[in-house]
Parts: structure tokens; sequence; C-alpha cells
């Protein structure tokens, strides 16, 4: 019999250990997967794993490819894991982005074509904004009524997915695409396009949002009284008020910062590597960014980290798709494997087991 | 009829990964005796009779039950040779009736309307009057304590187990019970007492074994003891008592007039009108039975929950609807009852934890609210150092701090702010006699630098020991304040008038 006893402090130990033992869990089930979907699983996972950053084939396309999945990523992570940290369940951060890119290519596109400097930072402001706005609903719903926010904010995912078709079908149409969905490509726009930083690298102006931010919240959390506020409401209630915090405005601010920088990171799609809105603009990060958070252990280098080993995992799983006929469907359910392991490790992080013995007394 | 052993326990022994629990454990439980089980905070005393209880195996020692071997493996084996427990902590269902919660708690429970008689007839025979088809949740605590009682009861104990009853319970109420146990002790059964209350061991039982540091350090006839020398031998050196010289002056401090305030959560208490003051360097006591409004006036006082802006005054000043923070500026704070998840977070450190009322008043926060942590760390240091907190270091989480030392750290963290006023509520609750009187004397001290204390507490020999003056609280109102110069438990009884009376009259019938 298996017996589990609360630790009397978290294992530090087991708290890095995890997100290692956890790549490792997946490599060894995921290769299982592979294994019986037909697929050699040693080459499955060299090419998730090594091709797309050392394979001379591979590598000078999928690099890049990298930070430009990352970014976003690891942008609305931050967000979500200051939320997560004090019990803020922010589950929308896909719809978030999804107008925030909405509101920061309106702005571009209603300046076309003028090529004014300030398009771009305006656009940045209003892509913040609009994600901020749509944050907003679940967390003035919740402080006014106290509905669920993760209710909430997931189904206000699938509306603005139905303003996001809408979009590209009415107001934001390229009036010079012939009739088809989606709306002018940023990237034909200067002064509204997000390039390339340097040339080959990948590295655009959400990249470098996202490192700087980084920064910002690790100095944040661990300095600042607002970083304290998260932490103790993640904690307990009623501690939370002896403390003196508001529970309300905690509640506004966590979803105020993770649905602008969700939005942020859509603006900064959409202008730069997706180009235009269309019906298909989203493609999960928000999703995936929750996986990220819980990867990084909510803990601003962790979430560096995790976000560019996810990014790997997708540029990887493509590769896979396009060598080895690996199903899609496949991909996500070794991504799903990470957190699976991640959170099923956490207990070791918390909790120690013990073996009992049955029989009688001696 | 005393004098043959119902339990032997011989050379019990139980370690836990870096603590002893019981080591080496002896002891006898006659047959028709009240013995009682003392110690401090960790002696060993919980695990023991978890023990006994069969839910926690010894690593080694044997016990003999009416001279036979005994080794349960589970509480319903325990049960079954006629040993029963009631918890500290009550183990019903709120939304079920009295017989219903009693049939759970049976391994092959009768049809409710036999089983319904049966209680009735238990009730009756011992004086604990209860209607078996109430349900649980409109009963008052000393009631529900009387359906656990009831419950081992029905099953005709050998030896009933007895976890600090009388702690959830009114001086009457628990007059009462001592009138049970005598019945159930002339029957012929044995009680196994744990409790803290040393006079009540002196009342009620015929033998006292006394552990500490897992150890049995002696075996005492309480009738001839006193209760300083049982403590002392709890915590085997010599008991200072706190010394009570008042220091009380003329000057208002804290004022409350006409405040009322209604419940935040459906089973809250609604405060209803109250009024009182508080001098400097007095030290005003708040007696009543746990669940009659303590925890809301805690908050109100605190700044928790806000009311009228003039309900509450300090040094004139209106304060009502300030909220808890201001209020710590102006040099009012609040230590709550519970010490866990409320006064500190288990899982942050005990530097966090300082932080958490520290911050305003020990200026721990820069000017764009960054947090000073090597300042916060020698104020964690501060407290540990003056109150005598064992723990590894500022380092450890709160929930790694035993019960009374963490006690000692949350009461410290106010105290080394020299509040104006102070709020505590329960200060010594399950801490040992030692560490409660260390918490008395530095509140004595406070008091004698001239801040207004207000003590809310059950204890109302902790009451009687340290406040000047006494007011009761009794669902939501306050009685008349009265000195507590001269006034005996049994006094104070009477003042918590109301829900608690009602067990001892509904005896006499």
């Amino acid at each position: 019999m298996f017996k589990l006893e609360k630790r009397l402090q978290p294992s530090q130990k087991w708290s890095s250990a995890t997100p290692f033992l956890a790549v490792a869990g997946t490599m060894v089930f995921g290769g299982i997967m592979f294994f019986l979907l037909g697929i050699d699983p040693y080459t499955a996972i060299r090419i998730i794993f090594w091709d797309p950053l050392f394979n001379p084939m591979y590598a000078d396309y999928a690099r890049p490819q990298i930070l430009i999945k990352a970014g976003p990523l690891i942008l609305i992570a931050i967000g979500l894991a200051i939320g997560f940290k004090a019990n803020v369940w922010n589950i929308g951060a896909e719809g978030q982005y999804i107008i925030g890119a909405i509101f920061g290519a309106g702005v571009g596109l209603a300046f076309y074509p003028n090529d004014a400097w300030y398009i771009f930072p305006l656009m940045v402001v209003a892509g913040a904004f609009g994600g901020f706005i749509w944050a907003m609903i679940p967390a003035l719903l919740k402080i006014k009524f106290n509905t669920n926010e993760i209710l909430v904010s997931l189904m206000l995912v699938y509306v603005a997915e139905k303003i996001l078709v809408s979009m590209s079908l009415g107001l934001l149409r390229n009036p010079e695409g012939g009739g088809f969905p989606g709306s002018r490509n940023l990237q034909y726009y200067d002064a509204a396009a997000n390039r390339e930083l340097i040339t080959g690298t990948g590295l655009h102006w959400g990249v470098l949002f996202a490192s700087g931010l980084i920064c910002l919240m690790y100095i944040m959390l661990n300095k600042h009284l607002l970083g304290y506020q998260i932490k103790i409401s993640g904690q307990s209630q009623k501690a939370t008020r002896f403390s003196g915090t508001n529970p309300s405005i905690l509640v506004a601010i966590c979803f105020g910062i993770s649905g602008g920088l969700a939005g942020l990171a859509g603006l900064f799609e959409v202008s730069g590597p997706s180009g235009q809105i269309s019906i298909d603009f989203n493609v999960g990060y928000g999703f995936t960014a929750i996986i990220v958070a819980f990867l990084g252990r909510l803990n601003p280098i962790g979430i560096l980290l995790a976000g560019l080993l996810m990014a790997l995992t997708y540029i990887g799983g493509e590769l896979a798709q396009f060598i080895l006929g690996l199903p899609a469907a496949a991909i996500q359910a070794f991504q799903g494997m990470l957190l699976f392991f991640l959170l099923a490790g956490d207990i070791f992080t918390n909790y120690k087991i013990k073996l009992t013995k049955k029989g009688g007394t001696t | 009829m005393t004098n043959h052993n119902l339990m032997q326990i011989s050379a019990i022994t139980k370690t836990y990964p870096g603590v002893i629990a019981n080591k080496n454990i002896s002891l006898n439980i006659k047959s028709g005796e009240i013995h009682a089980l003392l110690g401090e905070n960790g002696a060993g005393k919980s695990t023991l009779v978890k023990i006994i209880y069969g839910l926690i195996k010894p690593d080694s020692g044997t016990m003999h039950f009416e001279s036979k071997f005994y080794a349960p493996n589970q509480p319903s084996a325990a049960r079954s040779h006629g040993v029963t427990m009631v918890f500290q902590h009550f183990s019903l269902f709120d939304a079920l009736s009295v017989a219903e919660n009693i049939a759970l708690g049976m391994d092959k429970p009768p049809r409710i309307k036999n089983l319904s008689n049966t209680i009735e007839s238990v009730s009756e025979e011992y004086g604990l009057p209860i209607d078996p088809r109430k349900s649980v949740g409109d009963l008052s605590a000393g009631e529900q304590q009387r359906v656990e009682i009831i419950r081992c009861l029905i099953q005709d104990p050998k030896l009933l187990i007895m976890d600090e009853p009388t702690s959830v319970l009114t001086p009457n109420e628990a007059k009462t019970l001592f009138k049970t146990l005598e019945k159930l002790k002339l029957k012929g059964a044995s009680i196994l007492y744990i409790s803290h209350k040393l006079e009540e061991i002196r009342l009620i039982c015929d033998t006292a074994t006394i552990l500490r540091g897992g150890e049995n350090v002696g075996t005492c006839d309480p009738q001839l003891e006193s209760a300083k020398t049982m403590a002392e031998m709890m915590i085997g050196r010599i008991l200072r008592v706190p010394k009570k010289k008042s220091s009380t002056t003329s000057e208002i401090a804290l004022e409350v007039r006409a405040l009322d305030r209604a419940p935040e959560t459906l089973f809250g208490t609604h405060l209803k009108n109250l009024n009182f003051t508080v001098n400097k360097g007095e030290i005003l006591g708040v007696g009543g039975v746990s669940g009659n409004g303590q925890d809301e006036l805690t908050n109100v006082l605190s700044g928790e929950s806000l009311s009228k802006k003039n309900s509450i005054k300090l040094f004139g000043k209106p304060i009502g609807n300030l909220p808890i923070n201001n209020r710590r500026l102006l040099g009012m704070l609040t230590a709550p009852e519970e010490r866990l998840g409320h006064a500190a977070v288990p899982d942050m450190t005990l530097i966090e934890n300082a932080f958490l009322t520290g911050k305003t008043g020990a200026g721990l926060l820069s000017s764009n609210d960054f947090i000073k942590w090597s300042k916060t760390k020698e104020f964690a240091e501060g407290i540990i150092d003056k109150f005598d907190v064992r723990t590894p270091g500022p380092h450890a989480t709160a929930r790694a701090l035993s019960g009374g030392n963490l006690q000692k750290f949350v009461i410290g963290r106010e105290l080394i702010q020299k509040p104006l006023v102070l709020v505590v509520n329960q200060p010594t609750w399950g801490v040992d006699a030692a560490a409660a009187a260390a918490i008395r004397q530095a509140l004595l001290d406070l008091a004698t630098l001239g801040a207004a204390i207000i003590v809310i507490s059950q204890d109302l020999d902790e009451l009687i020991e340290i406040a000047d003056r006494l007011i009761t609280i009794n669902a939501g109102s306050l009685s008349k304040p009265r000195l507590t110069k001269g006034l005996s438990v049994e006094d104070i009884g009477l003042m918590m008038a109301g829900t608690g009376e009602q067990w001892g009259q509904e005896i006499n019938v």
C-alpha cells in the first residue's frame, strides 16, 4: 500500500526537477504512442526535438520560427501566470488575443495608406487595450455577481471567434481582395508592419516585448507589494483580507494584465507573422500558453524556457507531420502529455510517498 | 470495583520521521475510574489515544484489554471491544437528523424508528436531553457534543475516550457533562479524559497520567495536587504565573457606540447595538461560547469588515469605515483567532508572514511600494528572539511550526509594533501552559505601557487572570461590563445567558 504524506516544507528539489522529469516522461510515453501509430519512435522524437535546432536541412527555416512561435506564447503566459498565482483563472486568453489583434489591425487599417511613424505605436496601444477590455468582462462579472471566471472567460473565446469571422467578412475585409475573406495584409503596409528586426532570426517587436516583460514580472513578483498581494491571495482568502488587500481590485488587476498582454500578442502576430485578420487567424496560442505558464512553474525564467520548449514541439511537430505523416492530433496529445506529467510530478513537491505495510502490530 | 485493571498499556512506542511521539509509554486504566491524560501540546496525548482507538498502529509495545491481547487495526475493531471516543472536532452532518447521524456511525444500524427510541431512553438515563428527530444543523455546540456522546453511550462502552470535551461548553453545560460522566462511572465504565483545564481535572478525575515529550513522567492523584503542581509536572519546570497589576487610566482609547453589523455570510452572527469603551492601559475581556459573534466582532474591530463611520472611535477619531491598513497606521492592531490561514499563511515563510501585518507599522515598504526584504527579515528575527519562537529560522514556513510557537509568532508580530489598541481573539487557544503564561504576561506588559487591549476568549480562567473588566457576548449582543475583581467562573457563566443555560435548566426536569 502507498500513502501520500504532506511534507512540512515543499521540496525545492522536486519543484525544479519535475519539468525535466515531465519532458522525459513525455518522450517515453509519446514514443510509445508513436510506436503504436506505426512510426519509429526514435526518429519521431529526433525530428521533434533535435532536427529543428541542429539539422542543417531544416535549422535555417526552423530556428527563427521557434522565436516567432515562442514570442506570443511567452507574452500570454506571463500574464496568465500572474493571475494563476493569485487564484484568478483567466482561461480565455485566446479570445483576448483575437480581440487585441482586431483592435490593433483596425487602428492600422483606419490610417491606410498614410505612413506616419506613430501608426505602429498606436496599434500597439490599441491591441493591448482590446485584450484588456475583453478581459474586463469576466473580471467585472466576477466582482459584481461572483460568476465563475473560468467559464465566462472561456465562453468569450467563442464569441471572439465569431467577431473575428464577422470582421474578416465585413468591416475589415480587403476592398481590393476580390471578395475573399480577410483584411489587407499589413506586411505590405510599411507603417503598420511588425517586421523582423534582424533578418533571419525571427526576432520581432513581440519577442523583444516578451523578454522585457520577463524581467519586469520577476521584479514585480519578488520585490513589489503587488507581487506579495498576488502571492498571498493565491493561498488564503482570509489572510488576504487580513493583509488589507482588496480581492476585487486584485481580480481586476490580474485580468487586466493578462488580457492586455494577450491583446499585445495578438497585435504583434497580426501585424507580423500572420499579416492579416482572417477567419482562421487564431491558432490556439491562448490555450497553449496555459501549458507554458504551468510548465514554467508560474515563474518568469521558467516561462521563458517553457515557451521556447513548447515552440520547439510545435515546429518539430510540423516537421514530423511533414516528414513522417504523423497526424496533427498526435502532436496535440504529445503536448497534452507534457502538462499531465508536470501536474502529476507536482504531487511530489508537496507530498512524499510512504510505503505502509499491512499486518498486525509487533 | 475500582481495583482491577480494564486496560494495560505496556511500553508503547511510536515514531514519526524526526519525532518520537510516544516513547515507551505504559499505563493502567482501572475499571470505573475517570483517568486524566495530561500534557502540553505535542506531548503525545493524541497519538496515544489514537493508538488505543485503532487509528494508528504503534511501532512497538502491547495493549491488553480485560486481560486479553488487544491490537485494534481500525476504530470499528476498537468499538467491538467496547472502546469508543468523542473527538474534539465533531464529525456530524448538519443536514441529517440526530438519529440518522448516530446510525451512520454504527456498524449494523437498526431501523431509525427503533434507534430513536433507544436514543431517547439513553438520553433520559444519563440526563442528556435531545430530540432524535431534530436536524443537527439546528443544534448548539453543546447539544452537538451530546449527540457525539450518545453515539458512544448507545454502544455500551467499557472505555470512553474524550478529547478536550469542555472546550466548546459553557460552565453550566460542563457541569451537566460531569454529572453524565459520574453516572457512567457508577455503571462501571472507565473514561480516559484529555483536557488542558487542570481545575476541571481536579474536580472529576480519579487518576492523572502526565505525558511530557512523549514519555510518561508520572501518575498522580489530582485531588491531592494543585493545578500549579500539575502544570509544573507537565512542563517540567517551575511555572511563573503572570502578575496582574491594573494599569487602567481614565483616558478612553477606543469607544464603540451603537455598532450594528449584519453578517456577511449565511451562517454569520448579526452584531446588535454594541456599546463599550476601553481605556488606555486597560484590558477588557470578552467572554462567551464560541460562535456567538466573536469572529464578527474581531473583524469589525480590525477593519476587515467595515461599519458606520461613527460607530467606532479611536481616541475620538471616527474609524468605523476605515479599512484594516488605515487602522494599523493609526496604531490599532488585531490578532485573529485562526493562526493558520487567517493570521498567517501556512505555505509562506515567517519572513513573508511577518510582512503581512508589519508592512505598515514597522515601515517595511519603500515609498513606491517596493518591499524591504532585508528589513523584513530583521523584523521577523526580532519577533522570533523576543517571543522565544522555536523555529529552525525565519525561512521556515508557518505550517512547519507547532501551534504554540506559531501563536507566539502571530501575537508577537502585533506586540512588537507597540500598538495603542490591540484586539486579540483566543490568544492562547491550543497553546501549552508555559507558552500561554508567556503570552498573557506579554499582554499585561503591553497594558502597563499604556495600550488598551481587548481580549476575546472562551477560557474564563484566562479572562479572570488578566482582564480588568469583563463583558460577555451572546448571539451578537454584549452584556453590561463588570469589574473582573471578585468575579467567579460561576458569575461569568450566569452573565452568558442564553443557549448555554438551557442545558443546565433542562436536566432539572
